[in-house]
């Protein structure tokens, strides 16, 4: 465990982003400390606005007086810094390059897709569900005969993923849509249940009915317009 | 059998990109040009997630996705540096290219395309993100400092493409007055000799425009 004063070390995040969510993860595998700032993203802080000018967005990480934007360039940048065993992405270049492929299927083709799913309506809502299924399969074949995507051990592909796998079911119970089908995505099931029970990931998720009464709260508010 | 294969399209920046990056090195490739309209069988094989160029084929491994590829290559290669060593730069670096590619060329691209008030909207945008980048060069020849690196490589988009584009159209958004530390830029680049050697012909790009816009 690297030790740090908390000051070199600073996290500008939100609760409910999922993409500071990853950063935290990777932290807490790193061991290391940090100084958390909980941003109110109706009402940005000045040094929000002045450390992501062109995004606007969270997180930010800070770290000895330089920030970073983007939960995966940060993701990286965190695995670069503090070198331990094992890392994040793995140490083969073809094995990374497979890694960051995936990590750009994952993000672009699933996640933000599946939230599409679950935030729109009508036809735009089908097709979200569609396509998310569509790339889940291919997910599915990454995941086959593995604990986590790098083999026993979680990395950065699962951390990208990650959010997926306890906000995912509570949409898919809410409805009214069902992308995780355990009989059409065995290995998917199997690798929600080795993330979920991570060590590192187990205590910082929510419970299954803390999900559902946030997310159905939230899916009253934005299907009410 | 080559060792090294490159998937590509001449009038593709993305495919342009890879090729830089493998010359930068010295690697010898075997290139195969794809005919987008009728993708060989052998890009399906080896992209069948986006079946799109570029592709890279390393000793029989393939590898898709322009900015996957230019790390790979970078890791793989003895040769100048193509992303700077310092982690923190690395991150700088990456940032650049992800809004380069997924803002402003979104936003430039629409602005020569979309008609009317879409297409005002979108200028008004560009014309926005451009200033970042404005501020990023200055006081530096390339957005790598004194050589050409990642940013440079994938900003040919930027550089190069949207000259032909904003021409045809006759907008008026990248201009000397408003960024002149980028025209700057785009001056050294397109006419570095390396680089040189690397943009498809002017002539060809404006027919593929013609035919594109």
């Amino acid at each position: 465990i690297t030790r740090r004063t908390i000051m070199e070390v600073k996290l500008l995040g939100h609760f409910s982003s999922p993409f500071v969510q990853r950063v935290k993860w990777a932290l807490k595998i790193k061991g290391v400390e940090y100084d958390y700032c909980e941003e109110d993203m109706v009402n940005k802080s000045p040094e929000l606005l002045k450390l992501n000018p062109v995004h606007k967005k969270v997180p930010v990480l800070i770290h000895n007086g330089k920030s970073m934007v983007e939960s995966l360039i940060i993701l990286e940048y965190i695995d670069e810094t503090w070198k331990t065993n094992p890392p994040l992405l793995p140490q083969d270049p073809y094995q990374r390059a497979m890694t960051r492929f995936w990590a750009k299927f994952v993000e672009e083709k699933f996640v933000l897709v599946a939230w599409e799913a679950f935030t729109s309506q009508g036809v735009k809502h089908e097709n979200a569900v569609k396509l998310a299924s569509e790339a889940l399969e291919k997910i599915e074949g990454e995941l086959k005969g593995k604990k986590f995507f790098g083999g026993e051990t979680i990395g950065y592909l699962d951390l990208v993923l990650g959010w997926a796998s306890y906000n995912l079911p509570a949409f898919d119970k809410i409805g009214p849509m069902k992308i995780l089908d355990p009989l059409r995505f065995p290995a998917m099931d199997q690798w929600i249940n080795n993330f979920r029970n991570h060590p590192i990931i187990k205590g910082d998720i929510q419970s299954e009915e803390e999900l559902l009464i946030f997310w159905t709260s939230f899916a009253n508010k934005i299907r009410k317009n | 059998m080559a060792e090294v294969k490159l998937f590509g399209c001449w009038y593709s920046p993305f495919s342009r990109r890879v090729e830089m990056a493998l010359k930068l090195k010295g690697v010898e490739y075997e290139y195969i040009e794809e005919d987008l309209s009728n993708k060989s069988h052998l890009l399906l094989k080896y992209n069948p997630i986006h079946q799109k160029v570029p592709v890279l084929l390393h000793n029989g491994k393939p590898i898709a996705e322009s900015s996957v590829i230019i790390e790979y290559i970078d890791e793989t290669w003895e040769g100048p540096s193509i992303l700077p060593k310092d982690p923190y730069e690395r991150a700088m670096a990456r940032f650049w290219v992800k809004f380069i590619d997924e803002k402003c060329a979104v936003a430039m691209w629409k602005a020569c395309s979309s008609p009317g008030e879409e297409g005002e909207k979108a200028k008004e945008e560009a014309s926005q993100l451009l200033k970042f980048l404005e501020e990023e060069l200055k006081g530096k020849k390339f957005f790598g400092g004194d050589n050409i690196g990642l940013v440079d490589i994938s900003a040919n988009f930027i550089g190069y493409w949207f000259g032909f584009a904003q021409e045809l159209k006759g907008l008026e958004l990248l201009t000397k007055e408003k960024y002149p530390n980028f025209c700057e830029w785009v001056d050294e680049y397109v006419n570095n000799n390396f680089v040189k050697e690397n943009l498809p012909l002017k002539d060809k790009m404006i027919e593929i425009f013609k035919t594109l816009a």
